[in-house]
């Protein structure tokens, strides 16, 4: 799916990066530990989040990721606007709960990648 | 590409807000030089590892970035606490970090063990009460 079909699923409101949702993701993954982001994502090129920090967008950036939604309403500050802006990183925040946001985008069909670590 | 290339980073423990800066401009630098993808990846996610544990463990430090045809070295210093039990720290999971670093999304204690995975060769020198000093080298 697109990263605009992403904002409609999860009725997000895009934060940045809107010259982006064309884009194609095809995983994702969902955490608030940027130590397991960095050591278990694979592929996944969106990442939900419920931290709101600049390390986020700087995990995002080591990772490939193009595409930050965070949840529950956290909205990122100028600053970490500016960071996602500069590496071409498309934001947006929905209001769901990071289980419900996940839920939602696997029953529409998006994957977790690699399904087990190893 | 012919020649090595220096970078050096001067790390501040005061901002971990700026923690990352280093990697993010290695990794495009890496890019631009047309390096390959998984390489850069590599060494993004190891030196990045490596500069917040700069950042969240040390007070600040160093890093020191070669790139060669051949591989990519990056040396990371610090006059921090010293690590006391090397084989210890790089056991998956083992994390002296408080839960305030836990807060901002850090200390799962996998930093070390990833860096190791990420790099084909990893050398810790370290000290305690004088500093520590890790050697990564990736293949290209
Ligand atoms: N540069 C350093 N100086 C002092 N101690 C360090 C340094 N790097 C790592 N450590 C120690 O090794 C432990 C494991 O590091 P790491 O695997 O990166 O996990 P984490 O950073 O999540 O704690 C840290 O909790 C810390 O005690
Ligand atoms: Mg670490």
């Amino acid at each position: 799916m697109t990263i605009r079909d992403i904002t409609q699923i999860l009725s997000a409101e895009v934060i940045c990066g809107e010259e982006h949702l064309e884009k194609e993701v095809h995983n994702a993954c969902g955490s608030d530990m940027m130590s397991d982001v960095l050591a278990f994502v694979k592929d996944q090129s969106l990442l939900i989040t419920g931290l709101c920090n600049p390390q986020v967008i700087r995990t995002a950036e080591m990772m490939d990721i193009i595409c930050i939604c965070f949840v529950r309403g956290k909205a990122p500050d100028e600053a970490m606007v500016e960071l996602a802006r500069e590496r071409g990183i498309v934001l947006m925040a929905t209001k769901m709960r990071m289980f419900t946001a996940c839920g939602v985008l696997y029953e529409k069909g998006l994957g977790g990648g690699t399904d087990q670590c190893v | 590409m012919c020649m090595t290339m220096k970078l050096h980073f001067d790390v501040s423990g005061e901002d971990f807000t700026r923690a990352g800066e280093a990697s993010g401009k290695v990794k495009s630098k890496l890019k631009q030089l047309g390096i390959a993808p998984d390489a850069v990846r590599r060494v993004a996610i190891a030196l990045y590892e490596g500069e917040i544990n700069l950042v969240i463990h040390a007070g600040g430090g160093e890093i020191d970035v070669e790139i060669s045809p051949e591989n990519i070295k990056m040396t990371l210093s610090d006059k921090g606490p010293g690590i006391a039990d090397v084989e210890k720290a790089m056991t998956e999971g083992f994390s002296t970090a408080t839960e305030n670093i836990r807060s901002l999304g850090f200390g799962a204690g996998m930093g070390l063990p990833n860096m190791k995975k990420y790099s084909d060769e990893m050398k810790i020198d370290t000290k305690i009460g004088e500093g520590t000093t890790i050697f990564m080298q990736i293949n290209l």
